[in-house]
């Protein structure tokens, strides 16, 4: 008898949680249905960007997505996102008589949030490539700046080409990442963070490290064993980007890059990051 | 629909990406095939300690190592567990990723195992236990004859369930850069800046993964129930 009633509690136990399962479920279901309605309102709703843009400048907000997690150009100092970037964007929203607001975000979202109209502009020390302008438009450039690769005191690795078959971090969907896809018989472990994939490169798990110039500076003055090689693995241009209409806001970007160029803060805050050369 | 068309080329077509989600699933299925059978195997053995020392009260010692074992993984984040085991128990040996990510996964999971073995132990009626050894079994036969078949039955619907969380659980496996199906995505992701296509198929093969799973543990549960009769 007592076996019949565990069995039957059981059997209602399970049929409970099942209940409990497929509401569970519906609720996913809603979700993802939210979900998609959501994306194709974004897709419809992403020609009237421009409009819903011209009414936050109106409100004098300024949405600047980055990714906090790339000094000298963004990080975090206490509660606060300093950098190059940040300070770039304060001065253009200056120029422009708007507030900023920082939103911080993965690295691989920034632009996915800049086309949905999320954030105004994308400031993340972020490179324009092909593919990224098929997606954005990208301001005229505030710097320039190159991929080199770290690799640790004693390492064979003297010149880009010595990479070959070799393992190297990068961190995902940066410029290294992608690049590092040309070398032949290369292993890419894409980190999601520039730091681990140093930290990688400390414990012997990867032989070279690909990142943008500053990072890392930064990362081997902090870290004792790393060097920087001479020999850049490639040069490129940092630029903000916008979402493909909103013609007005790049003008006006533009615009104020150039007042600010010409009035020598744009060096001005870059020399107060970068102390090296 | 071209629109969709173009999407899908963009994303899983154009220079090979779909790799980056077949490698994906292969490191998954491997990571979770692997995690499943260390977690049963550790699991079993925690779990039988612990009911041993519920029943009997012997092996107070490994219990308590045991007790320890659980309170630890069971109290923290298997992202975190993941991380200590990539960057701080390996941190000074280069060792295969898919390893580290077995260890992780299989010990986190060998804990939740193990309190669903010692649940499904303790639900078998004690009478059952006493029959075993008045009929002259030892404590270990009445364990493996008696006990442990019908705890097996009574603990399959959790035990299917702790292996699909298991299965869906790997995708953080991306932290310690392991590429698996999650990670796959999110490469596409990064390269396409396209959230749809990647997140959705992604979601998709696990949707389908899970299903295909429960189907073999309904087929399972049928033919025990069958052996009731």
């Amino acid at each position: 008898m007592k076996k019949i009633i565990a069995v039957a509690a059981m059997a209602a136990m399970v049929v409970s949680m099942t209940a409990c399962g497929s509401k569970a479920a519906d609720t996913g279901a809603e979700a993802t249905a939210e979900a998609v309605a959501a994306t194709e309102a974004a897709t419809q709703t992403a020609e009237t960007t421009e409009a819903a843009t011209e009414n936050v400048a109106a409100n004098g907000t300024l949405i600047m997505a980055t990714n906090a997690e790339f000094p000298p150009y963004e990080y975090r100092e206490g509660d606060q996102i300093v950098g190059i970037d940040a300070e770039i964007a304060q001065a253009i929203a200056d120029e422009l008589g708007m507030e900023l607001q920082i939103e911080d975000m993965q690295f691989d979202s920034i632009i996915a949030a800049v086309q949905t109209g999320k954030a105004d502009i994308g400031v993340a020390g972020m490179t324009v490539t092909e593919d990224r302008l098929q997606a954005v438009s990208f301001s005229d450039s505030y710097t320039q700046a190159a991929q080199v690769i770290i690799v640790k005191g004693d390492s064979a690795v003297a010149t880009p080409d010595d990479l070959k078959g070799k393992t190297v971090g990068v961190q995902l969907g940066t410029t290294g990442d992608i690049y590092a896809e040309d070398i032949e018989d290369v292993t890419i472990d894409r980190y999601n963070k520039g730091f681990e994939a140093v930290q990688a490169l400390l414990q012997d798990k990867v032989d070279a490290v690909i990142i943008d110039r500053e990072p890392a500076n930064v990362f081997i003055e902090e870290n004792e064993g790393l060097k920087v090689l001479d020999e850049e693995f490639t040069v490129e241009d940092y630029a903000i980007c916008m979402a493909k209409d909103n013609t007005d806001l790049l003008d006006k970007v533009n615009t104020a890059l150039a007042s600010l160029k010409e009035s020598g803060k744009l060096d001005e805050i870059k020399a107060k990051y970068i102390t090296a050369e | 629909m071209n629109n969709f068309i173009d999407a899908f080329y963009l994303n899983f077509i154009k220079d090979e990406r779909w790799k980056y989600i077949t490698g994906g699933l292969k490191t998954t299925l491997t990571v979770t095939f692997f995690a499943v059978i260390m977690g049963i195997v550790l699991g079993f053995l925690v779990g039988v300690i612990r009911s041993t020392y519920d029943k009997t009260g012997k092996l107070k010692i490994l219990n308590a190592l045991c007790n320890v074992y659980l309170t630890i993984i069971r109290g923290t984040p298997v992202v975190v567990q993941l991380l200590i085991t990539y960057f701080v128990i390996f941190g000074s040996v280069n060792i295969n990723k898919v390893v580290v990510a077995v260890i992780a996964f299989g010990v986190n999971s060998g804990a939740y195992v193990a309190e669903i073995i010692r649940s499904g132990i303790m639900s078998v009626d004690n009478g059952q236990f006493e029959a075993g050894r008045s009929i002259g079994f030892t404590y270990g036969q009445t364990m493996i004859h008696i006990i442990l078949p019908q705890a097996f039955k009574n603990v399959l619907p959790a035990l299917a369930n702790e292996f699909i969380v298991l299965l869906k659980e790997t995708s953080v496996a991306g932290y310690i850069a392991l590429e698996d199906l999650t990670k796959g995505g999110d490469i596409i992701r990064s390269r396409t800046f396209n959230a749809f296509m990647p997140l959705i198929g992604v979601a998709i093969i696990y949707l389908l993964m899970v299903m295909i799973f429960s189907y073999f543990v309904k087929c399972l549960e049928r033919r025990l129930r069958n052996s009731e009769h």
